[in-house]
């Protein structure tokens, strides 16, 4: 049986600032988890991530990352790993939390 | 203090050059992530979870003021304030953009510095004893081998592309400060039956996920020929390396799987055809390194006033009692600094204690400094005459932590906080731990203990040769807690045994304080370190203090059996 | 036409793309008349010394750019004394023209997408800003001929009794 497909969201580094960047639901990229476009379909989730693909002059390494998704349809980490990438370290107030 | 060559100079311009050609590159589409990243990997350059983190090499652990003063430059200009000194004796900062990278390498060059060969399957910055010519058991200074090394392995055509990367640490001393057992390749200079000095050479030592304590290869190879001998070594490992599966291609591996005969009768083989046309290393270059590690001009002073503070005060004598190690000379010391405030995230310091570093070392150090892979500062030339000076300098620049050796001088990766690999945060188990053990008041009374944790496998924490080792891993996407016990990174050198079942982060520490309980009981005569009181009762008790739980469910069920 | 040959003077059209290739065991078997030599990058060239005279190129397949292997061939069999043409082939980048020169090889051959990707002035400037290397600095130069200008046929080629394999 093929796993159900979770909502995911794609996200990548920055290439010249190396900071984590999301893809939102209008193709550009954001700051931030909570602004990023959620796929429920896995085909159009893989269709999007090889699209940005070819942007490879922008960012590094896209990927598909887990998130669970709030009543009013703002995702979240489903996963600490990306809990820290959308905020930072937290041994200083740096990195993402930093930035308002 | 080695100082760059004419030649040192134009190559490393000309490597920064090189690099600022291929971030270009980069940016326009002529080089690929997949080709780039080779590159800017062997220019100590990541990409981390939030940014980009260069690693700067600082060569075998030494360096002067002037480069003290410019990676704190390099912290206020380009990053936030603060650096990361590593296991490897190098420092990292976590913030770098990626177009300032080259600016940041120009600047290191400035003062005799790079990032070349800090990352990639190559041969990396050559570790070495961080006492290096000061310590008081050294039968020669190891730095002149590892600056040999470092010239030859930098750049090496052949050996830039290795199945992985290749670490070489060199000791001179009886003990080993330098972990050479757990080195692709391990040297330690020893005097022969016939006064000749050479090395013992080892090999395939290593940690990860195969951890593996190096062999010896060759009991006595003479110094002349170190550089064919370790040319063959690497030219073996070259060819024959697997390069099928990145965690069997270290020469670990390849060792085991070959058996150490058979490999030690190959990389011969090898050195004999090497040695057909090795005419020797120019005697130019040799003499130069040899003359930049002359010893400083020490001078004779009274030590009164050190003599008199430790009568007088008591947190003076504490801190000399953890930070000061006998030098060379008995009127000298050699001052570690503890990167480890009791709250603080260890090998971190901010610019302004980099540049309090760099005048203490100046005025007090013969302008020398040392990174320690403990993650400390070293002081290796203090007259006993300046030790209440540079007390007082470091207490103003809260640098004072009398905590060196102790329960609270944690190595510890950056972990999830920081690093891509990673699979669960170290530096808040650091923080716990040493808050913990600070507020109980237990540190002292404790006594010599290292506990060393890794985010991941890869065990850039060193976790297997921890007393205490701590593995970070993921478990169904919660962080969780594997412990090992009786690691030794001395020349007693042991791999930690795995406890049993990992713990939770919350359920960690409360494991911890059950476990020093059981020493502080089992101990003999109150002063029984915890790795010999290990060594003597075994794991035993200190299992059962970690599960109290399992033991008395065994228990149980042994007694029903011989029921 | 598919490869294109970089040497230290730019960019070349493969004079060899119709020439056949001999494998390392087919030379073992013995020959009669002078081979291109395929080497695998896992093979032994312990037993090259002895078909010196009969090898008009020796051949290096880099699968992966990452893949070095063919590094510490080519400086290998420099060592047991070839003295004619060797060449890299495959997935090799500007960024390693300088290691494999001095490592030995003469040439590199890639696949004409790379060569667009990354055109002859990016292979050559590796030469152009070459400070010398720290190996030449602590051993002294070590002699590796220069790369032969036009075709691969040298005249010390003809086949001679010398080192005639026995079959």
């Amino acid at each position: 049986m093929p796993r159900k497909f979770t909502p995911k969201i794609i996200t990548s580094n920055h290439l010249l600032r190396g900071d984590t960047i999301y893809l939102s639901p209008s193709g550009k990229w954001v700051d931030r988890f909570r602004q990023a476009r959620v796929f429920t379909d896995e085909t159009e989730a893989t269709q999007a991530l090889a699209a940005i693909d070819r942007q490879r002059n922008i960012h590094v390494g896209a990927y598909l990352a887990d998130a669970s998704v709030s009543k009013d349809g703002v995702p979240q980490p489903a996963h600490f790993r990306e809990q820290f990438r959308d905020t930072g370290p937290s041994n200083y107030f740096h990195g993402k939390q930093a930035e308002v | 203090m080695y100082n760059y060559s004419e030649f040192d100079e134009t190559f490393v311009r000309a490597r920064v050059a090189e690099f600022r050609g291929q971030v270009e590159r980069r940016i326009s589409g002529a080089l690929t992530e997949e080709e780039f990243k080779p590159l800017r990997l062997k220019n100590g350059l990541y990409l981390q979870l939030h940014a980009y983190m260069l690693r700067v090499a600082i060569p075998y652990g030494t360096l002067n003021s002037r480069q003290m003063r410019q990676l704190a430059m390099i912290a206020d200009r380009w990053d936030k304030g603060y650096g990361h000194f590593t296991t490897r004796q190098n420092v990292q900062f976590n913030w770098p953009g990626l177009g300032d990278v080259p600016d940041i390498l120009d600047a290191l060059a400035d003062v005799s510095m790079h990032a070349i060969q800090t990352s990639g399957n190559c041969i990396r910055n050559v570790t070495a004893d961080h006492f290096a010519g000061a310590a008081s058991d050294e039968c020669e200074d190891p730095r002149p081998t590892a600056e040999l090394l470092r010239q030859w392995s930098t750049d090496h055509p052949e050996f830039q592309y290795l199945p992985r990367k290749f670490k070489i640490a060199v000791t001179g001393s009886r003990a080993d400060r330098a972990v050479t057992r757990a080195h692709d390749i391990g040297l330690r200079l020893i005097t022969s039956e016939e006064e000749e000095t050479g090395y013992q050479v080892l090999v395939g030592g290593g940690l990860g996920r195969t951890p593996m304590i190096a062999k010896i290869i060759r009991p006595f190879l003479p110094r002349q020929h170190l550089l064919p001998y370790i040319e063959a070594i690497l030219r073996v490992y070259n060819l024959s390396g697997r390069r099928d599966n990145k965690y069997k291609a270290r020469i670990k591996i390849l060792v085991h799987e070959t058996g150490l005969d058979e490999l030690r009768s190959r990389i011969e083989a090898e050195f004999e055809r090497r040695l057909a046309d090795f005419a020797g290393v120019d005697q130019g270059v040799v003499a130069a390194i040899e003359e930049a590690f002359a010893a400083p001009a020490f001078v004779a002073r009274p030590n009164n006033r050190h003599l008199d503070r430790l009568d007088a005060d008591s947190n003076y004598r504490e801190w000399v009692r953890t930070s000061l190690a006998r030098h060379k000379r008995p009127d000298y010391g050699i001052v570690t600094v503890s990167l480890k405030r009791v709250g603080g995230t260890p090998g971190d310091a901010t610019s302004v204690q980099m540049t309090a570093l760099a005048d203490l070392a100046e005025k007090y150090s013969h302008d020398e400094l040392r990174v320690s892979h403990e993650q400390n500062i070293i002081l290796p030339h203090v007259s006993r005459a300046d030790i209440p000076a540079v007390y007082d300098g470091l207490r103003a620049a809260g640098l004072a932590s009398a905590n060196v050796g102790l329960i609270s001088d944690i190595i510890a990766c950056p972990g999830m906080d920081y690093c891509a690999l990673a699979t669960a945060r170290s530096i808040p188990v650091a923080q716990d731990i040493a808050r913990r053990f600070d507020e109980l008041g237990l540190e002292k009374e404790i006594g010599p203990m290292k506990i060393k944790i890794s985010g991941c496998i890869n065990a850039c924490g060193h976790h297997h040769v921890g007393h205490i080792g701590i593995l970070g891993l993921d478990r169904a996407g919660v962080e969780n807690y594997q412990i090992t016990l009786g690691g030794d990174a001395t020349d007693k050198a042991a791999i930690g045994r795995r406890a049993g079942p990992g713990f939770s982060a919350e359920a960690l520490l409360p494991a911890l304080e059950r476990l020093v309980d059981r020493y502080l009981v089992e101990r003999q005569d109150g002063s029984e370190s915890f790795i010999d009181c290990y060594r003597r009762v075994g794991e035993a008790p200190f299992k059962s203090a970690l599960y109290p739980g399992a033991t008395q469910r065994r228990t149980r069920f042994r007694r029903r059996k011989r029921a | 036409m598919n490869s294109i040959i970089v040497r230290d003077d730019g960019f070349h059209e493969d004079e060899l793309s119709e020439a056949v290739f001999t494998s390392l065991e087919t030379l073992k078997t013995g020959v009669e008349v002078p081979v291109y030599l395929h080497l695998e990058n896992d093979e032994d060239p312990a037993c090259l010394p002895l078909y010196f005279c009969w090898l008009r190129l020796i051949r290096i397949p880099f699968p992966d750019f990452a893949d070095g292997r063919g590094f510490s061939l080519a400086s290998a069999i420099r060592r047991l004394g070839y003295q004619g043409c060797l060449r890299a082939r495959g997935h090799l980048i500007a960024d390693q023209y300088r290691q494999a020169r001095q490592s030995g090889f003469d040439e590199v051959e890639i696949g004409k997408g790379l060569a667009a990707r990354q055109p002859e002035r990016q292979w050559l400037v590796q030469l152009a800003n070459n400070p010398g290397s720290y190996q030449d600095r602590l051993f002294g130069k070590r002699p590796v001929p220069a790369a032969p200008k036009s075709g691969h046929l040298r005249p010390e080629l003809s086949p001679s009794s010398a080192g005639m394999p026995t079959v």
